[in-house]
C-alpha cells in the first residue's frame, strides 16, 4: 500500500486495478465452477439437489459472471483512465471505497443466495434493498471517470464515449429494474415484465458499451493507430449501437400483449445490425490479415476471436429478431445459445485481450515467458466453445419443434438429452481453457516485476514499469514512451 | 458538438419512449375483484420468494431447466390439480418447498392470472 502514503493526486491507483482485476478474476472461476455444476444438474436432477439446488446454483452463476464483466471492464478503466487524461484519478481514495463496498455487497448476495434469501427476478435475484448499494458503490467509479477525463472530453475519442454511456445506462437500468418495487408496475403483470424487459435489455446493452470501449481502446493501443477511434465510421457505429441499447430490447417482448408500436420500433432497430453485420464482413479479410500479422500478442489473438464471434452471434441475433420465427426460438436454449455466444465468445474474450494488454505491460517479460501456456488457453477455449454454442442450438432445436408437435415438457427433455450431454461436457473444457487463462494471469499478477530485456527484437525497457507508483509528473512521458515503442 | 446534440436528441427520445411504454399499451385489461388481487399479489410474492425464475420462465423470463408456465393453467396437458401436486410434493427434478394450502392456492392464482393476460401467447 505504498501508494497510498502519496497524496492523493500525484498517484495512479494501479493496486487499486489489479485488485479489481483478481476480484474479476476469483468471479469468473467461481461462477464458472456453479456453471458447470448447474449445466451437470440438467444431465442429473437430484445432483447437489438438497444442498445446493438449481434454485441457487443459477443465480449465483448469473450474478457471478455478470460481475466478472462489470469488475473486468472496471479493472481496465481504472488503469487506463489516467494515461489517457495524462494526469492522476481525481479521487484516488475513491477507488478502494468502490472496492471494499463491491466486496462486502458481493459476500451479502452470495450468503443470502445460499441461505436462500431470494428477490426473484430474473438476473437481479438476491433481495431489492441490495440494490440500492450496487447503486451507490458505482458513485465513486462514475466521479472518478467523469471527472479524470473532463479535459479530454472535447476531442474524446469513441472508447471514451462508449464507456460514458456505460456508467450512465448502467445507473438508469439498474433504477428502472427496481420500478416493480412501486405498485403501479408491480400490479400489473404485462407492465412489469415489459419494464423488465427493457430494463434488463438495456442494461446488457451498458456492460457492452463499456466492454466494446475497452476492447476499442486496446485495439489502439496496441496497433498504435489511433486514427480509427475518432473516424466518423467509429461514431456511426457507435450511435447506431447506443439506438440499439435504447430501443432494441422490445424484440424480447414479442410474446408479451404490449403495445404493437412498441415490437415494430424494435422491430426496425434490430435490423439495422445488418449493417453491423454488413461492415464486419467487408472488413473480415483486413482484421484477419492485421490479427495475423500481430498473431504474437495474445490480446490480438484473443480479440481476433471475439471478431469471430462477433460474426457469428450477429447472424443468430438477426434471425431471432424476426418475430415469426422470434415466437418459437424465445424460451429455447437458442436464445441461451445466443446468451453463451455473448458473453463468452465476445464479452469475456475481449475482457482477457484487456487483461493480457495490462498485465504484459505490468510485467512483459513474465507475460513473455507465458505467452504459450496463454495460447493454449484460448484455443481450447474456443473449439470448446463452439461445440457449446453448436450443443445448445441443437437443444433449442429439439424443444422448438417439441413445441410445433405439441410434445409434453418431459418428451421435450429426454430427447435433448444428447444435446444436455454435449453441453455440460463441452462446458468442462470451456472452464479448462479459461482456466488457463485465469493461472496465466494471477502468475503473472502476483509474480515480482522481472528486469526488462530485450528480446526478439523488442526492446522491453521502453515499456512502463507500471508496478512502480507513478508520480503525476512522469504519467505523460511513460505513455508517450508507450505509444512510441508500439508504433515502432 | 454534432455529436454532442446527437447524443441529446437521442436520449431525449429515449426518456419520452420510456414514459410512454410505462404509461400506454401496458394498461391493466383484467379487472380483479378485490380478494382476488390480494391472493394474487401474494403469489406473486411467493413465485420470487422461492425463485421460480431460476429454473420457470413466465412470458419469456427465466430458466429451462422446468416447463414455461405463461399458459399452464389453460394447457390441457397441465392445468391447476397438475401444478397443485408439483407445488405441494415437488418432483425429481423441484424440490418440496413445504408449502401449506394457502401459499398453494395463492400461487395458483397468479398463475392463473398470468394465463389470463397471455392472449398475444394463445394467438400462436
Amino acid at each position: 500500500m505504498k501508494d497510498q502514503k502519496l497524496p492523493d493526486n500525484s498517484n495512479p491507483p494501479d493496486k487499486a486495478a489489479k485488485a479489481f482485476l483478481l476480484l474479476a478474476l476469483s468471479y469468473l472461476l467461481t461462477g464458472m465452477v456453479l456453471g458447470v455444476a448447474g449445466g451437470f444438474q440438467y444431465l442429473y436432477p437430484s445432483f447437489l439437489k438438497d444442498r445446493l439446488s438449481f434454485q441457487q446454483t443459477r443465480p449465483l452463476h448469473v450474478y457471478l459472471v455478470i460481475s466478472w464483466i462489470f469488475t473486468a471492464a472496471q479493472a481496465g478503466i481504472y488503469y487506463y483512465l489516467p494515461r489517457i487524461a495524462k494526469r492522476p484519478l481525481y479521487w484516488a481514495q475513491g477507488v478502494w471505497w468502490h472496492f471494499f463496498m463491491q466486496l462486502t455487497i458481493s459476500v451479502f448476495i452470495i450468503t443470502c443466495f445460499f441461505l436462500g434469501y431470494f428477490g426473484g427476478r430474473e438476473y437481479l435475484e438476491f433481495p431489492p434493498w441490495l440494490g440500492i448499494f450496487i447503486f451507490l458503490s458505482w458513485v465513486p467509479f462514475a466521479v472518478n471517470f467523469f471527472f479524470t477525463l473532463r479535459p479530454v472530453y472535447k476531442k474524446a475519442p469513441v472508447y471514451i464515449w462508449s464507456w460514458s454511456t456505460g456508467i450512465l445506462f448502467f445507473f438508469i437500468t439498474l433504477s428502472e429494474s427496481y420500478l416493480w418495487l412501486f405498485d403501479f408496475f408491480n400490479s400489473n403483470i404485462v407492465r412489469d415484465l415489459t419494464v423488465q424487459w427493457k430494463a434488463l435489455g438495456s442494461m446488457v446493452g451498458s456492460w457492452n458499451m463499456l466492454v466494446y470501449g475497452t476492447g476499442m481502446y486496446v485495439m489502439e493501443q496496441t496497433s498504435g493507430n489511433d486514427k480509427p477511434a475518432k473516424s466518423p465510421v467509429a461514431f456511426f457505429f457507435y450511435f447506431l449501437g447506443l439506438t440499439n441499447l435504447m430501443f432494441n430490447w422490445g424484440h424480447h417482448t414479442y410474446i408479451v400483449p404490449a403495445a404493437p408500436w412498441v415490437k415494430t420500433v424494435a422491430y426496425l432497430i434490430s435490423m439495422t445490425e445488418l449493417l453491423i453485420l454488413a461492415h464486419l464482413i467487408t472488413q473480415w479479410r483486413k482484421t484477419m490479415s492485421k490479427a495475423r500479422k500481430n498473431y504474437h500478442l495474445i490480446s490480438y489473438r484473443l480479440l481476433s476471436y471475439a471478431d469471430a464471434w462477433i460474426l457469428l452471434n450477429l447472424v443468430l441475433a438477426i434471425i431471432i429478431s424476426v418475430p415469426a420465427w422470434n415466437y418459437y426460438t424465445h424460451g429455447t436454449h437458442i436464445t441461451v445459445a445466443h446468451a453463451m455466444g455473448t458473453t463468452i465468445g465476445i464479452n469475456t474474450l475481449i475482457l482477457f485481450g484487456s487483461v493480457f494488454y495490462f498485465i504484459q505491460q505490468a510485467n512483459p517479460v513474465k507475460a513473455e515467458k507465458s505467452k504459450k501456456l496463454a495460447g493454449t488457453g484460448i484455443l481450447v477455449t474456443n473449439i470448446a466453445l463452439l461445440i457449446f454454442w453448436i450443443s445448445l442450438l441443437g437443444s433449442g432445436i429439439v424443444r422448438l419443434t417439441g413445441k410445433l408437435n405439441n410434445q409434453s415438457f418431459y418428451a421435450i427433455m429426454k430427447k435433448s438429452q444428447p444435446y444436455f450431454k454435449a453441453f455440460s461436457f463441452s462446458g468442462i473444457f470451456v472452464f479448462t481453457g479459461l482456466v488457463i487463462l485465469i493461472v496465466v494471469s494471477l502468475r503473472i499478477i502476483l509474480s515480482k516485476t522481472e528486469a526488462p530485456a530485450t528480446r526478439s527484437g523488442q526492446d522491453y525497457s521502453r515499456q512502463p514499469a507500471i508496478q512502480e507508483p507513478l508520480k503525476s509528473n512522469n504519467i505523460s512521458a511513460l505513455n508517450l514512451a508507450d505509444t512510441s515503442q508500439e508504433k515502432s | 458538438m454534432s455529436k454532442i446534440w446527437i447524443f441529446a436528441c437521442l436520449f431525449g427520445l429515449y426518456l419520452l419512449y420510456s414514459f410512454t411504454v410505462y404509461t400506454k399499451g401496458t394498461e391493466q385489461h383484467i379487472p380483479l375483484p378485490a380478494t382476488t388481487q390480494l391472493q394474487v399479489n401474494k403469489g406473486k410474492q411467493l413465485f420470487q420468494q422461492y425463485n421460480c425464475v431460476a429454473c420457470h420462465q413466465l412470458y419469456g423470463l427465466g430458466g429451462y431447466l422446468g416447463p414455461e408456465l405463461t399458459t399452464a393453467y389453460s394447457d390441457p396437458g397441465r392445468g391447476e390439480t397438475y401444478m397443485k401436486v408439483f407445488l405441494q410434493s415437488g418432483s425429481r427434478t423441484m424440490p418440496d418447498f413445504h408449502l401449506n394450502n394457502d401459499d398453494v392456492n395463492a400461487l395458483i392464482s397468479y398463475l392463473k392470472y398470468v394465463d389470463e393476460t397471455a392472449v398475444t401467447y394463445k394467438a400462436y
